[in-house]
């Protein structure tokens, strides 16, 4: 069979976040959970090849990894009578889709984004075990060495396991909203990382924003009912959307310079009827005014149609849900298409962001527009020194270059 | 079951109120700690806690050479050391991490959750 190894991949890439979260269930052991999967994948490239991909190909795998996890159990069962405890908790039945909320992946989310682990470890461990992505991957995604990723990754499953992280979704109603806004938080990073990479390598990168999107995906399956969840999920398809467009001859190309023939227009429509439903839902939170913010700048046809007095009143509805120093600036660019740039300067001077290459940026900017060239040209070198990322700096350097 | 350390870290100077401040401060503490244990044990969380002496009564024995060395002081000189601690037995770290935010709000200290590799 043509392209056999490459579709055995790409169906257990698919099928991998649920084969382990149904391993872990059963065996409450991650390492074994992945050791499973691994022998499973590579039996199934031994026979899809020749047999063709089975009807039900998640299942052949999780009956397959689960017969090879329990060997591997009965093995050092008779090894190891310390592990023979953790064998108690063993619950034999195989994965059943009985519900949004019992689903294993659901429970795994919730294990890798546990408020207890490192913030990082929670990005990676997420990434592995419900993404997929080898640690090779993770490691060149955030930049650091493998040795350092594997490390990272090991050390937070110790931690699971020894100081038994629970492997469930939180059960009382007052955790959920809390402990759902870790999970957001990891999965608007991981595709933040992808929009605009910290280091000096691709300025964009697609595994992960792509990643970022098929795991909120599934959450929104999984949790049909949380409208925060639909806003992130809005909120990363409208900023996906402009992909395209972002970027030019390896040059970041900011939102009102975009060609906007170049944006997805399924994926804006996709974002937007998302956000029209959460409107009508009307339970506001972060995420969903985020995605309307974007709704309106993906609604205008150009740059100079966007309803600005529609922007700032999101921002203001934002500030008040996340009142924050980053939120302010970004309103503060808003108010300087409404107000002029004069209004909004004395609004981002007073933010404490100095360290944030953003606030440079925007000044830098601001500072241009009111023909303050030579502070505009301290804050352009200012931003430059503050970020990695070539796309921007190249952007920067341009503007920096055409001031007068 | 797993058992927690729960060690509550607070300044190394104390006053004659410890480090609450204040005498009703203290008391407070004091009065919400105890019922504090009191519910661990009805709930059938309690292993064993105690409060420690300052750590400016602490001694170091190191027994691994021909004679043991015995140094004054704690082990490691810090502004903020153990106060006292919890152990505890619970079913997982959210259960062992709410009671520590409990424990923590009744002594008025920071509370380090570690899990026990086992007890002897």
């Amino acid at each position: 069979m043509q392209g056999g190894t490459a579709a055995v991949e790409r169906v257990f890439r698919e099928e991998y976040g649920r084969l382990i979260a149904s391993l872990v269930r059963r065996f409450a052991d991650i390492d074994i959970a992945e050791e499973a999967a691994g022998e499973a994948l590579v039996a199934a490239l031994e026979k899809w090849p020749e047999s063709g991909v089975p009807p039900n190909p998640g299942g052949w795998l999780t009956i397959t990894a689960g017969n090879r996890a329990i060997d591997r159990t009965r093995r050092e069962k008779q090894r190891d009578a310390k592990h023979q405890a953790a064998f108690m908790y063993h619950d034999d039945t195989p994965h059943v889709d009985t519900g949004a909320v019992q689903d294993d992946r659901l429970r795994l989310l919730f294990t890798c984004c546990h408020p207890a682990l490192a913030p990082e470890a929670r990005i990676a461990l997420t990434l592995r075990l419900l993404g997929g992505l080898t640690v090779a991957e993770i490691a060149q995604a955030f930049l650091v060495p493998e040795t350092t990723m594997a490390q990272r990754i090991t050390r937070a499953k110790k931690k699971i396991a020894a100081a038994k992280v629970p492997y469930r979704v939180p059960e009382a109603a007052a955790d959920l909203p809390e402990r759902l806004g870790g999970v957001l938080t990891v999965l608007f990073l991981v595709f933040n990382e992808g929009y605009l990479a910290t280091g000096d390598g691709d300025p964009l990168r697609v595994e992960l924003t792509g990643e970022a999107i098929r795991l909120t995906r599934v959450l929104r399956q999984l949790l049909p009912q949380e409208p925060e969840v639909a806003g992130l999920l809005g909120l990363l398809l409208l900023t996906e959307a402009r992909r395209e467009a972002r970027v030019r001859n390896g040059q970041l190309v900011p939102l009102g310079e975009q060609d906007r023939a170049g944006w997805d227009r399924g994926l804006i429509a996709e974002g937007h009827d998302l956000v029209r439903k959460l409107l009508a839902i009307n339970r506001p939170g972060r995420y969903q005014v985020l995605a309307a913010i974007n709704a309106v700048h993906t609604d205008a046809p150009t740059a100079s149609d966007t309803d600005w007095s529609q922007v700032v009143a999101l921002y203001d509805q934002l500030t008040r849900l996340d009142p924050s120093p980053i939120v302010a600036l970004n309103r503060a660019v808003a108010i300087a298409e409404l107000d002029g740039p004069k209004v909004a300067l004395t609004l981002v001077d007073r933010l404490p962001l100095t360290g944030y290459h953003a606030w440079h940026v925007v000044r830098a900017d601001m500072l241009r527009r009111l023909g303050r060239t030579a502070e505009a040209r301290e804050s352009y070198d200012a931003a430059i020194a503050a970020t990695q990322n070539s796309a921007e700096r190249a952007y920067l350097s341009r503007k920096r270059g055409e001031l007068v | 079951m797993t058992h927690y350390l729960l060690s509550v870290h607070g300044p190394a100077e104390r006053d004659e109120y410890g480090s609450y401040g204040s005498k009703e401060e203290m008391e407070e503490a004091f009065a919400a700690t105890g019922a504090f244990n009191d519910k661990l044990r009805a709930d059938g969380h309690w292993v064993f806690a105690g409060g420690l002496q300052s750590a400016s009564t602490a001694t170091v024995v190191d027994g691994q050479g021909e004679t043991p060395v015995v140094t004054d002081g704690p082990y490691l000189e810090t502004k903020e050391v153990i106060g006292g601690f919890w152990v505890i037995d619970a079913p997982d770290l959210d259960v062992a991490l709410q009671l520590a935010a409990e424990g923590s709000k009744a002594c008025r200290g920071k509370v380090e959750v570690r899990p026990f590799d086992g007890l002897a």
